[in-house]
């Protein structure tokens, strides 16, 4: 499948976005316990400085995704078929989800609740109590994470493509979001304290890290296992050997443009450690030297966002060019 | 609506005879004249006159080789079994090696206009949807917002993204000729069927058994192309019959008449003259 620009960057950027709003949701959560913890102030202002750069990620992402629509001035009409398209249940999703977002947002924004003592004491502010409370946070996080599983799903619903259509992709979106996600919060957390970062954070990080690494090493030898038959297209195979001896057209069409996507899969194996060592092992160490050398968290915290978007990037452009399409069996592919 | 509509007993589309197609693209081209001006219409190309020309095509015919025949009950089996591969081997008196156990199949693809297509399900528009009262599949081309997803979804290619246009483009089995009452009767069937000069391609309704696409399917065992993947296509295709391998034929080369052949007496003179 050739790797459209705008859905990569859709996909990472609202990834890393959502990612961070399921942590600000988490860590609302928790909030009542953090109000007691010496670190209160320090750590709503990450929540809020979460919320902002998850709000600016999903929307950067989502106008990134209607690039590549061929007619983007109709892009409401896709609100409406979410019973039967799961890319219709993502547009649904990806709105709902900025209720709780956008309005916790607002309270930020008006700065009245960086306490949570203080929402509580407030009963007249409806607004920022309903946007400080645990229940705003675990609604942003569930529909965080609704909206990253509706986006994987997009991709994992698709039969003819074997690269997508398994177990790997729906727990790969969520694990790449939230991993990335938490890689921006460690940024957020330097840039909003310029001190510490939170040592659960950075061992959610690497634990993240390595899962994420493992379950990309899966899904690779899932994909270079060959399938356990190759559909017969034609429906001749039960004749002989079918070989394409003559193609259709003389030029390139969108089917051969889009799905017979064949540039650089060569250097999969290097770009594949590429993603192992810039997507998962590079921002692994960096947040473990920042854990036993809390006084480098704040710079290792940009190379880790730096290599780690980068090399998350990486891994969605494979995910696009590795994957083959069925249709290119009819055009004498071997495999599917 | 792009949830699927209950399954009609009504099911139009198209029955292909490989065993006949030549591959010489009429039906292609057809199709790309009657839909380019049809109700669905146009389907611009890019470039059209240039050195690389790129636009939407409903139909597009392939051609295979199928080599190796050796599991099926016909004088081909026999042939290649004899051999230890099935490669060339040569006619007698023939100078040209000819592949033994081998034919060729023009192979015409198109919108199969499945019962189940995952094509309509995963529209998120509702642009794309299944007629329930014939089952033919659809684009509404003022809804489409061109995000290409169903092209991913079909495994035939059946769906070609119009560049010129930003939406996506499909066969419509040419529901603006075959309901058309402005055409004659005979001319109520789709541009590809009409255009094919070995009536190689049959219109009909395959939810009726007793339609002639049926018993023509049933006579000659017409199957469905990738069933395994579940989408149910409605188009069936006749698969070719067995060849006659022309390596086994006796030669028919006729030695041309000696000088000694008794001849009438002006043949014969006029033969003496000729040859001098």
């Amino acid at each position: 499948m050739r790797p459209t620009f705008s859905i990569i960057f859709f996909t990472v950027a609202s990834g890393a976005g959502y990612g961070l709003w399921i942590l600000a949701g988490w860590l609302i959560l928790l909030a009542p316990r953090l109000a007691e913890d010496r670190n209160a102030w320090a750590a709503n202002d990450l929540v809020c400085a979460a919320l902002c750069a998850g709000f600016l990620l999903v929307s950067a992402g989502l106008v990134s995704s209607l690039a590549h629509l061929g007619q983007p001035q109709r892009a409401w009409r896709a609100l409406s078929q979410w019973r039967s398209s799961w890319l219709s249940r993502e547009g649904v999703a990806a709105l709902l989800c900025y209720l709780p977002a956008g309005t916790m947002l607002l309270a930020c924004i008006l700065g009245s609740w960086t306490s949570a003592d203080a929402i509580h004491a407030n009963s007249t502010n409806w607004l920022l109590r309903m946007a400080g409370s645990r229940g705003a946070g675990a609604v942003l996080a569930l529909m965080a994470i609704i909206t990253l599983f509706c986006t994987a799903n997009i991709y994992a619903c698709l039969k003819p493509i074997r690269a997508w259509h398994n177990r790997f992709v729906v727990p790969g979106y969520l694990l790449l979001g939230t991993y990335s996600g938490a890689l921006w919060a460690w940024l957020l957390s330097g840039v909003t304290q310029a001190s510490l970062a939170p040592p659960s954070l950075l061992i959610g990080i690497c634990s993240a890290a390595v899962a994420g690494g493992l379950l990309k090493l899966a899904y690779w030898q899932f994909l270079d296992k060959p399938a356990p038959q190759a559909p017969d297209a034609t429906g001749l195979g039960a004749l002989g050997n079918v070989r394409s001896v003559e193609q259709p057209h003389t030029e390139e069409n969108y089917l051969t443009h889009e799905m017979g996507f064949r540039i650089a899969r060569k250097h999969a194996r290097k770009l594949r450690a590429l993603v192992l060592a810039c997507g998962f092992s590079l921002p692994a160490l960096l947040a473990a030297l920042a854990l036993v050398l809390p006084s480098a968290s704040a710079w290792a915290s940009w190379f880790a966002v730096l290599i780690g978007m980068g090399g998350i990037f990486v891994e969605r452009w494979l995910f696009f060019a590795e994957a083959k399409h069925a249709v290119m069996l009819f055009y004498g592919a071997r495999s599917a | 609506m792009t949830s699927l509509p209950a399954p009609s007993t009504r099911k139009l589309g198209l029955v292909i005879d490989l065993d006949i197609c030549v591959g010489c693209h009429a039906c292609a081209v057809a199709c790309k004249e009657w839909n380019d001006g049809g109700a669905f219409g146009p389907l611009p190309d890019a470039d059209p006159y240039g050195a690389e020309p790129h636009g939407v095509w409903f139909n597009r015919v392939h051609t295979y080789e199928i080599s190796g025949i050796g599991n099926r009950e016909s004088g081909i089996e026999k042939a290649g079994a004899a051999r230890k591969s099935p490669c060339a081997s040569s006619i007698p008196h023939s100078p040209l090696p000819i592949p033994a156990a081998t034919q060729s199949v023009h192979f015409p693809r198109s919108c199969l206009h499945c019962e189940t297509p995952a094509c309509v399900t995963v529209c998120p528009t509702g642009a794309s949807y299944k007629r329930a009262e014939d089952g033919i599949v659809l684009v509404d081309e003022d809804k489409c917002i061109g995000c290409q997803l169903c092209a991913w979804a079909c495994p035939y290619g059946a769906r070609e993204f119009s560049a010129k246009r930003g939406v996506m483009q499909k066969c419509t089995l040419c529901v603006d000729r075959i309901y058309n009452e402005t055409l004659e009767p005979h001319d109520r069937q789709p541009a590809c069927v009409k255009a094919c000069p070995t009536r190689a391609r049959h219109f009909g309704d395959l939810g009726d058994e007793n339609s002639d696409v049926s018993k023509l399917v049933a006579e000659r065992g017409g199957y469905a192309l990738m069933p395994e993947l579940g989408y149910q296509p409605v188009n069936r295709y006749l698969p070719p019959r067995p060849r006659r391998d022309a390596s086994q034929l006796k030669p028919t080369i006729h030695p041309e008449p000696s000088d000694e052949t008794p001849m009438p007496p002006l043949l014969r003179w006029i033969d003496r003259v000729l040859s001098r």
